[in-house]
């Protein structure tokens, strides 16, 4: 009898709790990012196939969610916020957990081990870009807080303050990865050439990630803008 | 009048049945859209909303659905045109209720959106018009009847937008939301508790035989202090309800205890739709019964100014209550689970809207479909940024159900007008 119920099949999906969902499970993506390189150092090439098969899976659910949310986000659906925003911000949150796995890729595909005296740098430049997606992980968590105050007021201002240090996050991992490549640049005529080309190759991926992270921060930000 | 004097009895006992039967619709779908949202926001549990249902259904019907009860009974037609034929009178009304419970158990089963307003108003005008004379239709009513079926919605969804961007400066955008809830929320139950009574008084108290005088002229003046007391009252029971509940400072989720704060205040929402609905869609199935009924009992003289028996809005409110408990509530809980995206503060200003509309309206006389206000006032709530996600093709779908129900509702009641007077002679 409900089917007759105009009032019942008012009520559309949220996209909200989807939307975060993606997102976390891109972070988990890129926070495994750290125990691969140490498993690479270690030359524990078991723990880091398990590893990099954990970031696949990651990635693979992530897609299912994107297509998920899309599925559920029909034209004649009425939202507090534009739905082209929505959209553009799945898919740049997607990006996260590509680059992720493209990181991982990149390394298991030659097993990649970073030279003892660019590791600890990498490491950090790492660990700078999985902060970047947790940060706008954060952000993106607050969506639903943001639903309850209809997108106005203190909470945006909240918000903004978590994107403001997002941005100073992703300028760190610029930082970072400028003085890596210098020192890279250093030890190139000792290194094999093949590898270097990788080397460069994985730090403009984990770049590449805090980019990502900071394109979802901006998109988050775009759609709070009236 | 020979008619009358020979098949009185059945006349009745028929009328009754076929009230009864509409009245068992309404309360089987109907009560489902205005109790829902209390359901499906989790401020209600569904035994709650029943117990509230069949008493402020009641309490609506009783004390403030006079006004559309007489409109659907002697508004819509002129009974002068029949004043020769009586007997017409008693099979119109009687068809009118037939079609109106025929077409709505149908399209309920097929899962088709009607409502019961615009189904019973299709009948009495279908009748009217075909088995009678176009000029027995009061056409003007009819024309302010649909047009208040556009101004109400518009009108419910501009008052919720209003309650929510009062909530959301008030209460939601603040830097202390749960004390702020417990401060202003009593202002909302002052609301409900001043709408319910200023209508009760001012269309009412004739009902039930009383008159209240202060002394101050007008009723309206009268009643104004009266109800700003009781609304008092009402205020200070939602104060004493607040102090209860504390704030669980779970930062997961922030707003979760000033939700918990809203969900009592959708308590008192939720007995005011009721009150709403009882107010404006008692009158569907009474209606058209008390207009049987006076024709009958005064042997024949149809614009008799008799009272209202009270025994028939008892038919009307058990036919409620029996749809009610034996399939209201299935309706209920599904449509319940449907809502489950409206959270208590929105739930509260969508209801509150609605109910504010419905009522004005069945002060005013007006018959209005209390879903179709129910949606718009949803739809302000969500204009102004407070819903996830509204899917908009519900509004083709009501406009649908206008195009489809009222020729539905006017078709069937034409064939059983003619059945009738085959069975009982012109």
């Amino acid at each position: 009898m409900a089917n007759g119920s105009p009032l019942g099949n008012l009520f559309g999906r949220s996209p909200i709790g989807p939307i975060q969902q993606h997102m976390q499970v891109a972070t988990e993506a890129a926070e495994h990012l750290p125990e691969l390189l140490a498993a690479t150092a270690d030359q524990d090439w078991d723990r880091a196939k398990e590893i990099h098969k954990a970031i696949a899976d990651d990635e693979k659910t992530a897609d299912k969610l994107k297509s998920d949310v899309r599925r559920h986000l029909p034209k004649s659906l009425f939202l507090p916020v534009p739905r082209s925003d929505l959209l553009q911000l799945v898919s740049i949150q997607d990006q996260v957990a590509n680059t992720a796995k493209d990181f991982a890729s990149t390394v298991m595909g030659r097993d990649l081990r970073f030279p003892e005296k660019l590791f600890p740098a990498v490491l950090e430049l790492t660990n700078t870009s999985v902060a970047c997606c947790q940060q706008a992980l954060k952000a993106i968590q607050e969506l639903d807080e943001l639903l309850e105050v209809g997108f106005t007021g203190r909470e945006v201002k909240r918000v903004e303050a978590m994107l403001k240090e997002l941005d100073k996050l992703e300028r760190r991992t610029d930082k970072q990865q400028f003085s890596l490549r210098r020192k890279l640049f250093k030890m190139e005529p000792d290194l094999p050439p093949v590898d270097v080309m990788f080397y460069y190759r994985a730090m403009a991926l984990l770049g590449e990630l805090a980019d990502a992270s900071e394109k979802v921060g901006d998109r988050l930000q775009i759609l709070l803008a009236k | 009048m020979e008619i009358i004097a020979e098949y009185g009895t059945v006349f009745l006992i028929m009328a009754c049945m076929f009230g009864f039967f509409m009245a068992w619709g309404i309360g089987a779908n109907d009560v489902a859209n205005a109790m829902g949202t209390s359901v499906g926001s989790r401020a209600l549990t569904i035994k709650q909303a029943i117990f509230i249902a069949m008493i402020f259904e009641f309490l609506g019907a009783y004390l403030a659905g006079g006004e559309v009860t007489s409109t659907i009974r002697k508004g819509i037609i002129d009974a002068d045109v029949m004043a020769d034929d009586p007997q017409l009178m008693v099979y119109g009304m009687m068809s009118a209720l037939l079609a109106a419970g025929t077409w709505l158990l149908v399209a309920s089963m097929k899962g088709w959106p009607v409502s019961t307003t615009h189904s019973i108003v299709g009948a009495i005008v279908g009748f009217a018009a075909v088995g009678i004379s176009a000029e027995s239709v009061h056409w003007d009513k009819v024309g302010s009847i649909v047009a208040s079926w556009v101004v109400s919605p518009v009108l419910a969804g501009t008052i919720s937008f209003g309650l929510f961007m009062s909530v959301k400066w008030l209460i939601l955008d603040t830097d202390d939301p749960f004390n702020r809830a417990k401060k202003y929320i009593p202002i909302y139950m002052w609301m409900v508790g001043f709408m319910i009574s200023m209508v009760t008084l001012l269309k009412g108290l004739k009902h039930v035989g009383l008159d209240l005088d202060l002394g101050l002229g007008s009723k309206f003046a009268n009643a104004l202090p009266v109800s700003a007391v009781i609304g008092l009252l009402v205020a200070g029971l939602g104060a004493l309800l607040l102090r209860n509940i504390s704030d669980d400072e779970d930062h997961e989720n922030r707003f979760g205890s000033v939700e918990r704060v809203f969900a009592v205040l959708m308590v008192f929402t939720a007995c005011a739709m009721a009150f709403a609905h009882g107010s404006n869609d008692v009158a569907n199935a009474v209606g058209p019964l008390a207009a049987i009924a006076s024709t009958v009992q005064s042997g024949g003289e149809i614009a008799a100014k008799s009272a209202m028996p009270w025994w028939i809005l008892l038919v009307g409110a058990a036919g409620i209550v029996v749809g009610l408990a034996t399939y209201g509530w299935r309706v209920i809980t599904t449509v319940g689970r449907k809502i489950t995206e409206l959270t208590p503060s929105r739930g509260f200003a969508a209801e509150l809207g609605a109910a504010a509309t419905v009522v004005l309206a069945s002060a005013t006389g007006l018959p209005i479909s209390t879903t179709h206000t129910l949606v718009g006032a949803v739809l302000g709530v969500g204009f102004a940024r407070g819903i996830a996600a509204l899917n908009l093709r519900v509004v083709g779908t009501i406009f649908m159900s206008w195009i489809i129900t009222l020729p539905a509702g006017a078709g069937l009641a034409i064939l059983f007008f003619f059945i009738f007077k085959a069975m009982f002679g012109a």
